[in-house]
């Protein structure tokens, strides 16, 4: 793990804000060489920080859940259909009428991928597997798998879903692990 | 609905376009396409564009681009379906003449990824699915989403990754011949993607289209306005359109893309032809090629072959100029370049000279005997698909090639 993402990130801007401001001074124009140091671009004096927050207002048992150690999806009353990630409404049945469910965790692994080239917030990670299996209900979940060495996971290999905390941020989420 | 032609086409130069801005770019494309239609702007009644963006500066790209060009002030809108953005601006166009609501209209595709730095871009290609479920916390990327198709569809057909890179050498290929591609004058070979990087396993840089500025136009006119402009319109014939699930979790299986099987379908279906041996019908296509596996399984979405057959076409060459069904003459996405919101209008603009018989070097002009030719454009992982059939005849069905 290392570096905090917080320190990756920030040395990520930092860098160019501070090459910005150099040439700004020196030339009293925001304009330097593009990367092939081929053509002139004006280095933007402007940012925009983005971070969206996203209502979870009707699926919040879910996140309840997390903290009493369970992972729940939601069933419709009328057709019976499952929702994983969890839904509020059933757009088929059209109605809200939802039983949260325990999802029982055992579940058969129908893919992956191991991401070597992270997302920019993702950098301070180790290279991650990325997997999406069929649980017993019938439902599919993606999330990490954890395992030490990437080359022993197997398409058809049965794994558990479980309640895993995301460090170093500290939160709750879930994962995969090998059924031995 | 009335018959739509392409009459002009106009094709940027794709690649690290950082001596130009959306504006400029684009009326590199919109330029040849008003010269090649012998247009006025006066003449063009609507216009659409096709633009992902968040990468780039402008937030209403549509009026930069009008301004730029000098279509104010007739009616635009920008539109997004990913990756096949342009496509999406194509078919909108085409409805705009098709019933009747503008004579000539001007589908323009255009994406600036240089302007914001390589790791902001994979952040943003990241969050195309489901953000909060699958980006928010396990950090996809655009490869990485493919990558667990290549390695369901490796897993269930025993395909290798040898394979796949066949698809990369093929599309270098033709790209290297192609002046207007990302990567003209550059051939690779099957050892050089075998030892690149992995970006997302079993995905190799090499198996991967690039980060791509580019733009194209064509332009759109009613049958009774066609044959006034040109000898030789290339007629839309079909479009088919489909969605896939937001989540990748929510689909059944990972070894073909039902949103473009479900587009050809009603494709396929709109000039009476059966979704089954279908590369009989068409003298070429362009296909979504953004990574080797998304052509593999285009190949079988589309009905060239059956499910599980796509690889036998790459290892028997028959996606090359003189197989049985042409692919990405042009290089594709993989060596041409994918300009997110260019590449749909840019497989328009390929199809149009390639049914004129009009591209050079003619090393990559396909053989043209049934007059019709197909693009294939998925937004997204399969999010959307848009699959569009041109033909040099106005009406009736597609007659079948000579068996080779």
């Amino acid at each position: 793990m290392g570096t905090s993402l917080d320190a990756k990130y920030e040395e990520f801007w930092r860098q160019s804000i501070k090459q910005l401001n150099e040439v700004v001074k020196a030339t009293g124009i925001p304009i330097a060489p593009d990367e092939k140091g081929q053509y002139s671009l004006w280095y933007d004096v402007r940012e925009l920080r983005i971070r969206f927050s996203i209502s979870v207002e009707r699926i919040k048992r879910f996140f309840e859940g997390l903290r009493e150690g369970k992972i729940y999806a939601t069933r419709c009353r009328r057709c019976g259909r499952y929702y994983f990630p969890p839904q509020a409404d059933c757009p088929y049945c059209r109605v809200s009428d939802m039983d949260w469910v325990e999802v029982g965790g055992e579940g058969e692994l129908l893919t992956y991928t191991v991401i070597n080239t992270k997302p920019l917030t993702f950098s301070h990670y180790s290279d991650y597997v990325v997997a999406i299996a069929r649980m017993k209900e019938g439902f599919n979940v993606l999330a990490w798998l954890r395992i030490d060495d990437p080359r022993k996971v197997r398409v058809g290999m049965m794994v558990r879903l479980q309640i895993a905390r995301r460090e170093p941020e500290g939160y709750l989420t879930y994962e995969f692990v090998p059924i031995e | 609905m009335r018959g739509v032609a392409i009459v002009g086409v106009g094709h940027a130069k794709f690649g690290r376009r950082t001596d130009t801005t959306l504006g400029e770019l684009t009326w590199e494309a919109v330029k040849e396409a008003l010269d090649d239609a012998r247009l006025d702007q006066k003449d063009i009644q609507y216009f659409v564009v096709g633009n992902a963006g968040g990468w780039s500066a402008e937030s209403l790209p549509a009026v930069v681009v009008g301004e730029y060009c000098g279509l104010n002030p007739r009616g635009a809108m920008r539109v997004e379906a990913a990756c096949a953005s342009g496509s999406a601006a194509v078919y909108n166009a085409y409805l705009a003449v098709a019933s009747g609501m503008a004579d000539v209209a001007m589908a323009i595709g255009v994406e600036k990824m240089y302007e914001s730095p390589t790791p902001t871009v994979v952040e943003f290609i990241g969050r195309a699915g489901n953000y909060f479920w699958e980006f928010e916390n396990f950090g996809l990327t655009f490869p990485g989403y493919y990558a667990l198709y290549m390695t369901a569809y490796m897993n269930r057909f025993n395909a290798t990754e040898e394979d796949f890179c066949r698809v990369a050498v093929k599309n270098h290929y033709y790209g290297s011949m192609n002046p207007k591609a990302q990567f003209y004058g550059l051939r690779i070979t099957v050892d050089q993607c075998l030892k690149s990087r992995y970006v997302a396993w079993p995905i190799k840089l090499y198996d991967s289209s690039p980060i791509t500025d580019g733009a194209a136009a064509v332009v759109l006119v009613s049958e009774d306005l066609a044959r006034k402009i040109t000898d030789t319109p290339v007629w839309i014939r079909s479009v088919g359109v489909a969605t896939g699930t937001a989540n990748l979790s929510k689909r059944p299986d990972f070894i073909g893309l039902d949103a473009a099987y479900q587009a050809a379908e009603q494709a396929f279906r709109r000039v009476g032809i059966g979704h089954r041996d279908t590369w009989k019908y068409f003298d070429v296509a362009g296909v979504h090629d953004c990574f080797t596996i998304a052509e593999v399984m285009a190949y079988e979405d589309l009905g060239f072959v059956e499910r599980g057959m796509g690889l036998q076409l790459v290892r028997d060459g028959q996606t090359y100029k003189g197989g049985l069904i042409p692919v990405n003459l042009d290089g594709g996405l993989k060596a041409k370049g994918h300009p997110i919101g260019a590449t749909g209008v840019s497989m328009a603009v390929e199809m149009t000279k390639q049914l004129r018989q009009g591209v050079e070097p003619r090393d990559r002009q396909a053989d043209v005997y049934t007059g019709w030719a197909l693009s294939h454009n998925v937004g997204g992982t399969g999010h959307y698909a848009y699959i569009t059939l041109y033909s040099l005849d106005k009406d009736g069905g597609p007659k079948t090639k000579p068996k080779r």
